[in-house]
């Protein structure tokens, strides 16, 4: 294939990577969209293959297939309560290849040809990429124990870590500067420097960052690999790396800012702040007055069997405590009852973006009576049950009412409005932010402690 | 320890302390219930449901009482009732300690704790356990059942083959507990509902029910302490007396609820305005025990003066007998958690709200209480921020978000000053392409946001082609790790993705 054949074809795939991405704007044209990656993936591949530049094959093919089916078997296995995870490892893998790829490009003598600006060009964007890279692996390593439960998800705060962060990053810039002077044998050793010094960043930054910020964390690294990725294609001198890059990197961005406004916080006090340490000094609420009103699970159920309009709230809790299905099993016996049942998703709820999304649909809930939290917190005031399932800081009205409070302005799903709320929880232990939900204390709302799946399965039992 | 319950000995009174559902909560504070044989009878809570439900059926009134540790009772004893209980029993019941002195003494004599169900503090905690508000709820609604029931015509409107049906208006004086409730009940029933009240802040409640709320051009606010209203001034009344002489003579009902606590009712409907209704109206007065708000009520009766039936009914919770005495059993429910369990039993006097219920303590008199801060004032909204504010609020995230995106760029852009055309045209694409992406990523509907994760996940495996390249080099084993995890990230993401989307449907 020669050099124009192998460039069109890229051009091509390039222009699938785009369709790929537009086709998730409705869930119609999803799956052909997710096609449409697949194609320009292999097309990719398949016009690298032919270009002539690639040999050794007797150890790409195996190791191509032996990823391959790695991937593939990871894929069919994941719960989708772990989908989280899945996607934070995965980033780590963009990242660790980036850094890999760097290192490579710069051990290959190929490019000595090259000098004066050109030079240095090659040389900052191996910088760019190793560095990012690293970044990413190690980041995205910690972020996947964390939401594993192997690491713990409250955030480990470091001393002066600012500034440790601060004097890593200026030390990889010193570094990175000595290193565009130096020999190519003085120069790798400072590049692995850089590099363990970027694995380091990476786990620092994101210890510090606790379990309920991971959405936006993860779409962080999400992005991080796609800048990566671009770096990389400026290093090969690659347009299509550096397209599918500028997308990932960009997706991944919007995500992060769909994550930070939905909990009304910026990127840079998510990355940086532990909760309650940046700014806003973290206030003390004012005492909430009342008491709470235990339910049971029988008397939910026959409030549920009497009521026209219900509306579900679902959240990180549901995931842990696997109720999706019960949740799904009670919706479909309340809809043969003429009961209209419907959900409410907030976009931070779960550990990751759309993760709710993915559960119930996973349940097989369909999605049309699953709405975001803008569609229906003008309608809750009709709803005569709404039932929040291991939700807490997104539906607690201290967002709205109080102005000290640590997540004041956060928008949330104004449950308190609906003519009765039920709440599961296990305790009445705060939520991620550490805030007291008054909505727990309010008149219409009724408590029904334990785990989740269990109390849903006897209200379940108790429709039936 | 064993909780009694003995059956109402007061003529006319059909309640019963605690109904069936209430006796699972009293075995789970380890307590035994007795209960009198044919206690809940005139309420529909018969002898076998309690029995079920756990508790022990005693044959006669002597043993219900000489056995209990804690009687529960609704009206206050009787003096005779008072010569069977246990000496140095906790007796928890309505007691109206102002107007029965001489009940007091008699229980002080047998050293009894007292505790009266009128006299807990009406603060926030202590909602769920204040029975003259559930008392008074029931008996809003009762009032407006009681009306509807002598009224000659429909409560709602409506139009019929056989001619127009005008809905009925209902005045409403007094939104505390009972006026809401009415207000509610009459509503549901159709007809159009007005209301008056001297504290302006609970005009926002009366109108979230649907009735109107009726205005006086006149500055005072009548909000007093423990839910009730405080007497107003005398021009205040003038003003109130006429907008009523008004209302009278076009409304067909009016329900009253104004009680000042320990002091006789307000008269608010004279002869006057009685007189200028409409043949066939109905006044319910439910401060008839106090005297009443209408100057014609007769406590206890219902009369019929100038064409107008007057209702003066002074049991309205007991005249629905089944709910007053599951809603009193709930608050006597939550009365007894604060007292503890049966081992950990304790008039515990730190709790204002036990302090402020006991009226006997081992028969001294322990009342009234000091005095307690009560009514929550209403809560301040807060400010209006400014518009400015937000503006900047909303801008920072969106700053810090393409912070890492400029800088990349601007960090490139300085060195294309100086770099190749194709570095530049690189630049170019980059550019575009985060644009594309941009754009693209602003479409995705929110609930696909964890599959564009995966694929975006997926298609950043493209770095495999970078590995590739470098298969050729020096280093291939470098190269090949680099394509192995990229692949598996290709392989996974797409797959993963695909496994999704399938489970979206409609």
């Amino acid at each position: 294939m020669n050099e124009g054949l192998v460039t069109t074809s890229y051009l091509v795939s390039g222009i699938f990577f785009i369709l790929s991405l537009g086709g998730l704007s409705k869930q119609e044209n999803a799956r052909r969209g997710n096609l449409y990656g697949i194609l320009g993936m292999a097309l990719a591949i398949f016009a690298t293959f032919m270009s002539g530049k690639v040999s050794n094959f007797e150890l790409l093919i195996p190791l191509m297939l032996g990823g391959a089916i790695i991937g593939a078997v990871m894929a069919k296995r994941v719960e989708m309560t772990s989908m989280p995870e899945l996607v934070a490892i995965l980033h780590s893998f963009v990242g660790l290849a980036a850094v890999l790829v760097g290192v490579a490009s710069f051990l290959d003598t190929t490019h000595t040809s090259l000098a004066g600006t050109d030079k240095l060009i090659h040389e900052i964007e191996i910088l760019l990429g190793v560095f990012i890279g690293g970044v990413t692996f190690t980041g995205s390593v910690v972020a996947f124990g964390k939401l594993r439960g192997s690491l713990s998800g409250k955030p480990i705060l470091l001393p002066f870590r600012h500034f440790l962060n601060l004097g890593m990053v200026g030390a990889s810039i010193y570094l990175g500067a000595q290193f565009l002077g130096q020999g190519h044998d003085a120069a790798l050793i400072t590049l692995l420097i850089i590099i363990a010094i970027s694995l380091v960043l990476g786990v620092h930054l994101i210890v510090a960052i606790g379990g309920a910020d991971m959405p936006v964390v993860v779409s962080m690294l999400n992005s991080y690999s796609g800048w990566a990725a671009a770096a990389a294609g400026f290093m090969l001198k690659n347009d299509l790396l550096i397209i599918t890059g500028a997308l990932v990197g960009s997706s991944g961005a919007i995500l992060s800012y769909i994550m930070c406004n939905a909990m009304n916080r910026s990127l840079v006090n998510v990355i940086f702040g532990g909760f309650g340490t940046g700014s806003g000094g973290g206030g003390a609420s004012s005492e909430i007055e009342g008491s709470i009103t235990e339910t049971s699970a029988s008397e939910v159920a026959e409030e549920l069997k009497d009521s026209a309009e219900v509306m579900i709230v679902p959240g990180y809790g549901m995931a842990v405590a696997q109720a999706q299905h019960v949740v799904k099993e009670i919706t479909e016996t309340l809809r043969e009852k003429d009961v209209n049942v419907r959900f409410a998703i907030h976009p931070v709820a779960g550990r990751l973006p759309g993760h709710m999304n993915v559960l119930l649909a996973e349940a097989n809930v369909p999605y049309d009576i699953v709405f975001e939290m803008d569609e229906v917190n003008d309608e809750l005031p009709e709803v005569d049950i709404l039932m929040v399932v291991g939700a807490n800081d997104i539906v607690n009205p201290s967002a709205l009412e109080e102005e000290n409070s640590p997540i004041a302005g956060m928008p949330v799903i104004e449950a308190w409005k609906a003519k009765t709320v039920i709440a599961l929880k296990r305790s009445m232990a705060t939520g991620y932010s550490g805030v007291e939900n008054p909505l727990y204390y309010k008149e219409n709302c009724r408590m029904l402690f334990g785990d989740a799946k269990d109390s849903l399965g006897q209200v379940l039992s108790g429709l039936k | 320890m064993i909780i009694s319950i003995p059956k109402e000995t007061q003529a006319s009174e059909k309640r019963v302390a605690i109904a069936p559902d209430n006796i699972a909560a009293f075995a789970k504070l380890g307590y035994e219930v007795v209960i009198e044989q044919g206690a809940g009878e005139n309420a529909n809570l018969s002898n076998s449901a309690y029995e079920e439900a756990g508790a022990r059926i005693v044959d006669d009134a002597n043993t219900v009482w000489s056995q209990g540790d804690l009687v529960l009772k609704v009206t206050p004893p009787s003096i005779e009732e008072v010569g069977m209980i246990k000496e140095g029993a906790t007796l928890v019941s309505f007691v109206y300690p102002a107007r029965n002195e001489e009940l007091l003494k008699k229980l002080g004599e047998r050293k009894i704790n007292l505790l009266a169900m009128d006299c807990v503090p009406r603060i926030s905690r202590a909602q769920s356990m204040d029975a003259l508000s559930s008392m008074a709820n029931v008996a809003g609604y009762r009032a407006v059942v009681e009306a509807s029931h002598v009224f000659g015509r429909f409560f709602t409107g409506q139009i019929t083959a056989a001619g127009k049906v005008p809905p009925a208006k209902v005045l409403i004086i007094g939104a505390g507990v009972a006026g809401l409730a009415a207000i509610g009940a009459a509503r549901n029933m159709g007809a159009i509902v007005r209301a008056f009240d001297t504290r302006p802040a609970v005009k926002e409640e009366v109108k979230s029910l649907g009735a109107s709320f009726l205005e006086l051009n006149f500055e005072e606010d009548g909000s007093g302490s423990g839910g009730y209203a405080k007497v107003m001034s005398k021009e205040f009344i003038e003003a109130e007396m006429k907008l009523f002489a008004e209302q009278a003579a076009e409304v067909d009902v009016i329900i009253t609820t104004a009680m000042i606590p320990g002091k006789k009712s307000p008269v608010l409907i004279t002869e006057e305005m009685v007189k200028s209704m409409k043949p066939g109206s109905v006044v319910v007065d439910l401060a008839a025990e106090g005297g009443g708000n209408c100057e014609l009520t007769v406590s206890g009766e219902v009369t019929v003066a100038h064409g107008v039936t007057i209702i003066g009914y002074t049991d309205f919770p007991s005249r629905l007998p089944t709910q007053s005495s599951r809603l009193y059993g709930n608050n006597l429910v939550k009365l007894v958690q604060l007292l503890g369990n049966a081992e950990e039993f304790k008039i515990n006097q730190e709790d204002e709200v036990v302090r402020g219920a006991l009226v006997l303590d081992k028969g001294e008199l322990s009342w009234p209480p000091p005095a307690v801060e009560t009514s929550v004032a209403p809560k301040k909204m807060p400010e209006p921020k400014l518009e400015g504010e937000e503006v900047e609020k909303k801008s920072n995230p969106l700053l810090s978000g393409g912070f890492l995106l400029g800088l990349l760029a601007v960090g490139l852009l300085a060195l294309g000053w100086k770099g190749s055309s194709e570095f530049l045209d690189q630049i170019t694409v980059f550019v575009l392409a985060c644009f594309v992406g941009y754009m693209v990523v602003w479409n995705v509907t929110p609930s696909l946001h964890t599959p564009l994760m995966s694929v975006t996940n997926a298609i950043s495996g493209i770095i495999l082609i970078g590995g590739m390249l470098f298969m050729a080099g020096a280093n291939p084993w470098l190269a090949g790790v680099a394509i192995f995890v990229a692949t598996i990230n290709v392989a996974g993401g797409f797959l993963v993705t695909q496994r999704m989307l399938k489970m979206f449907r409609k």
